[in-house]
C-alpha cells in the first residue's frame, strides 16, 4: 500500500493523526493558555507535561459513566457520538497534501457545511434529552447560534468558490498556486474565521456551554467518556476549522520546497489552532442577543457585499 | 460606522496583541516542591515547644495558650516536679483545627510555645494531625537564646529561694516598720 488518495494506509494515518492531535490539544491548550496568563500550566507528568493527556484519558475512562434516570436514554447516548462522527466525516474531503486525502469530492465545501449543520443536532439532542434546565438553555442557545451562523458561514465561502470555480477543495488549493485567497478574499476570511469560532463552540462564542452562566450548558449531565466525546469533539472541530481555513484561504499544502507539503499544511493549521486558543485567552464572551444581532445585522450584510464585489470583479475581468 | 469598527474590531485586535505579548513574559508561578520559597523568620507556621538554655522544658503549664487559642486546639495538664517546677504532663495541639494565628505565642509568659517558618504538615490520616508533647518539643531554645523563666521569675523552687532570682529584690517583711 502506498501513500495515495483513498488508500487504506492513508485513511488509517489520517484518522489516527487527527484523533491523536485532538487529544494532544487538551494539553496544548492548557499550556498555551497558561503562558498567556503568565502561568506555567501542566508540566508535571512526563517531559513538559506531555503525558498529561494520558493521565486525563485514564481519569476520564475510569470515571463512572452515568446516565441520569430522568434522561431520554437513547438520544442521550447517541448525542455525543453524533458530534464525533460528523466531524471525523468532515475530514474525509480535506486535502492534506497532493498525495494525502481520503476522497476526491466535487462538492467538498458543501459536504463540510452539511456536516457542520448536522453537528448542531448533537448539541441540541444532548441538551434536550438531559431533561435539565441548564442543558435545555444551552441547546436553545446552540440552535439560535447555528441558525445565525450557518448562513453567512456558507456565504463567506462563496467568494472562494467563485474565484476558483469549484467546490472541490483540492481544486481550490491548486487554484491558489499564484496567490493565496486570503489576499483577494480578506473579508471572507475574517467572516469565516468568526463563523468558525462559533461553529466549533469555542470561546468567545461558547455560548451554548458558557460555564459561568449555565454550568456547562448542553453537557451539564454528561460524565465519563460521553463527556469526553463532547470534549474531544470540540477539539476535533477546532482542528477541522483550522485546516479548513488553511485549505480555503492559505494555500493548503503549498509552500517553499524545503519542507514536505504535509508539514506546511500542519504548520499553517497549527498557527490557526494557536490563534483560536489566543482568542480564548483574550476575548470575553458576548451576550447571547449581542451575538445574534452581530451576526444578522453586521456579518450577514458584510458577507453578501463581499460576494457581490467578488462577483463584479470576476465579471469585469 | 467609524466608531463601530473602532469598538468592535480595533479593540479586539488590541486585546489580542496585548495578551499575545504575555507569551514572552516570565511566568509568576513558583514551582514549589522543586523551588523552595523564602520563608520569613517571623512566619507563623508549625508550633513547637522550646527548652531553656539549661535544656529543661520552658512550658510551665499555665494554660494561658489554651485560653488564648480562638479555636481551642490546645489541651494540656499541669504537673509538678519535686523541686517545685511546673511542667505539662501532656501537651496536645490539634493541628487540624489550628489556624496559625500565633495568639498562643503572644500569650506565653515563658516563651515556651513558638511558631516556626515550617508549614509542610500534611498527613494522610486525620488522627496524625494531633501532635503530642514529644512531637512538639525541640531540643533548642527557638527564637530566644538566653531566656530562662525560673532564673528571672519570683517563683520559689528548690535551690532558689525568694529574692534570689536575677534582678529580684529581697522580699520585704510587710510586718516590719523599718524602711
Amino acid at each position: 500500500m502506498a501513500l495515495e488518495v483513498g488508500s487504506g494506509l492513508t485513511i488509517g494515518l489520517i484518522l489516527g493523526t487527527v484523533i491523536v492531535v485532538a487529544a494532544m490539544l487538551i494539553w496544548v491548550e492548557r499550556r498555551l493558555l497558561s503562558f498567556w496568563q503568565e502561568r506555567l500550566g501542566p508540566n508535571r507528568v512526563g517531559p513538559f507535561g506531555l503525558l498529561q493527556v494520558v493521565a486525563d484519558m485514564i481519569k476520564i475512562f475510569t470515571k463512572e459513566d452515568w446516565v441520569p434516570p430522568f434522561a431520554d436514554r437513547v438520544s442521550f447516548v447517541i448525542a455525543p457520538a453524533i458530534i464525533m462522527t460528523v466531524i471525523l466525516l468532515s475530514f474525509a474531503v480535506i486535502p492534506f497534501a497532493p498525495n494525502i486525502g481520503i476522497i476526491e469530492s466535487n462538492i467538498g465545501v458543501l459536504f463540510i457545511l452539511a456536516m457542520a449543520s448536522l453537528g448542531a443536532y448533537s448539541v441540541m439532542l444532548g441538551g434536550l434529552s438531559s431533561d435539565n434546565k441548564y442543558a435545555l438553555l444551552g441547546s436553545l442557545r446552540a440552535a439560535a447560534q447555528m441558525v445565525s451562523y450557518e448562513v453567512f458561514m456558507g456565504i463567506s465561502l462563496l467568494g472562494v468558490v467563485a474565484l476558483s470555480g469549484s467546490f472541490n477543495l483540492r481544486t481550490i488549493v491548486e487554484a491558489q498556486e499564484g496567490m493565496w485567497f486570503v489576499v483577494p478574499q480578506f473579508v471572507g476570511f475574517v467572516i469565516f474565521l468568526i463563523a468558525g469560532v462559533a461553529e466549533s463552540h469555542r470561546l468567545p462564542f461558547d455560548i451554548p456551554e458558557a460555564e459561568q452562566e449555565i454550568c456547562a450548558g448542553y453537557h451539564t449531565e454528561y460524565s465519563g467518556m460521553k463527556f469526553g466525546m463532547f470534549f474531544v469533539g470540540e477539539y476535533l472541530g477546532l482542528v477541522l476549522v483550522s485546516s479548513l481555513i488553511t485549505v480555503l484561504f492559505f494555500g493548503g499544502w503549498m509552500g517553499p520546497g524545503f519542507l514536505p507539503p504535509v508539514v506546511w499544511f500542519a504548520l499553517k493549521s497549527g498557527v490557526f489552532i494557536a490563534f483560536f486558543i489566543l482568542l480564548r485567552a483574550a476575548i470575553p464572551r458576548p451576550r447571547y442577543d449581542q451575538l445574534m444581532s452581530y451576526g444578522w445585522l453586521f456579518l450577514l450584510p458584510l458577507s453578501l457585499i463581499n460576494l457581490l464585489v467578488t462577483g463584479a470583479v470576476i465579471l469585469s475581468n | 460606522m467609524y466608531s463601530l469598527i473602532k469598538d468592535t474590531l480595533l479593540s479586539q485586535v488590541v486585546t489580542l496583541w496585548g495578551v499575545f505579548k504575555k507569551l514572552f513574559v516570565k511566568a509568576d508561578t513558583v514551582e514549589y516542591p522543586d523551588q523552595q520559597p523564602y520563608m520569613f523568620p517571623r512566619w507563623r507556621g508549625r508550633i513547637i515547644l522550646s527548652r531553656d538554655p539549661d535544656g529543661e522544658e520552658r512550658c510551665v503549664a499555665c494554660n494561658l495558650c489554651a485560653v488564648a487559642c480562638p479555636v481551642d486546639c490546645i489541651a494540656l495538664q499541669k504537673g509538678e516536679m519535686e523541686d517545685g517546677r511546673w511542667y505539662p504532663e501532656f501537651f496536645r495541639i490539634n493541628f487540624s483545627r489550628c489556624i496559625m494565628c500565633g495568639f498562643c505565642e503572644e500569650a506565653c509568659p515563658t516563651n515556651a510555645i513558638q511558631l516556626t517558618p515550617d508549614f509542610e504538615m500534611a498527613e494522610y490520616v486525620r488522627q496524625d494531625m494531633v501532635w503530642e508533647k514529644e512531637d512538639l518539643l525541640i531540643s533548642g531554645c527557638g527564637k530566644y537564646h538566653d531566656y530562662n523563666f525560673y532564673r528571672v521569675a519570683g517563683k520559689q523552687i528548690s535551690g532558689k529561694d525568694k529574692g534570689e532570682a536575677l534582678n529580684e529584690a529581697k522580699p520585704v517583711n510587710v510586718r516590719s516598720l523599718m524602711p
